[in-house]
């Protein structure tokens, strides 16, 4: 049963990864990129991240991804005339690294092997990511407000007319 | 039947390398964004994986951290997509060559 859920989510997640480089319209790009993180937040859910879970779908495809769709739908691009082959003849040497790549992530994850042991009820659930947050990274996590101030005073020099 | 780890580090390989294949053949800037976030989501998974193999919840502060890099790298990558547009008229990475080579 559980191995059923992990193939159904593991392939909707990679397929409509694919999908996301594959389709010619940036819109379904964005749409299939919310299709995946959906999928991936199934997984979580079974890996025992019920906060996170929560947290993927309402920050990633609440917020994020919708900035992406917003974008997009600012910038009315003619994506028609938009070609994708822009390797020319560096692309045998792409597709090779890219499979080497590939070969040698999945070979280290096949040289793991091991079988998840139960955890307490309370794993992964909002309580004691809260406790880790505010105790023993809670340094991090403050240092994380400097990185989204940046971000906000970095976005909206970018966005200023005279640029 | 219970899913082993390494199905889940093998899936997140795969989802990196789409993310990958993704930044190497897309021209257009923002299908390459959103390249860079899938990538990020396959670590992500990762580590939430072996966050649970260990028994040990500090990944799922890693991936919270993450996540707060995604957002704010999204928002100055968008607002550097627009400011581009706005001077080229295109997201077409090819097009942005003046400091190539």
């Amino acid at each position: 049963m559980e191995m059923v859920m992990f193939a159904v989510a593991a392939i909707i997640a990679l397929a409509s990864a694919v999908m996301v480089i594959t389709v010619k319209s940036p819109i379904a790009s964005v749409l299939y990129l919310i299709l995946s993180i959906m999928a991936q937040s199934v997984l979580y859910v079974m890996l025992a991240g019920l906060f996170l879970a929560a947290f993927l779908i309402l920050i990633y495809g609440g917020a994020i991804l919708v900035l992406f769709l917003f974008v997009v739908m600012l910038l009315n691009i003619r994506y028609a005339d938009m070609g994708s082959d822009s390797l020319g003849k560096l692309k045998p040497i792409a597709w090779t690294f890219a499979v080497v790549l590939l070969g040698e992530m999945v070979w280290v994850g096949t040289g793991v092997q091991a079988h998840f042991r139960g955890v307490d009820e309370t794993f992964g659930s909002v309580p004691e990511v809260a406790a880790l947050l505010y105790g023993k990274f809670v340094y991090p996590f403050e240092l994380t407000s400097i990185l989204l101030l940046a971000a906000i005073i970095g976005a909206v020099v970018m966005a200023r007319k005279g640029l | 039947m219970a899913v082993p780890l390494e199905y889940y580090i093998i899936l997140s390989a795969f989802l990196f390398v789409v993310g990958v294949v993704g930044v190497m053949i897309s021209r257009n800037m923002i299908v390459m964004f959103m390249c860079i976030e899938i990538m990020l989501n396959a670590a992500n998974l990762a580590m939430v994986a072996f966050s649970r193999h260990l028994q040990n919840m500090d990944g799922h502060v890693f991936v919270f951290l993450v996540m707060a890099v995604a957002a704010g790298e999204a928002a100055v990558g968008l607002a550097i997509i627009i400011a581009v547009f706005r001077n080229r008229e295109s997201v077409d990475s090819d097009f942005l060559n003046l400091m190539k080579w």
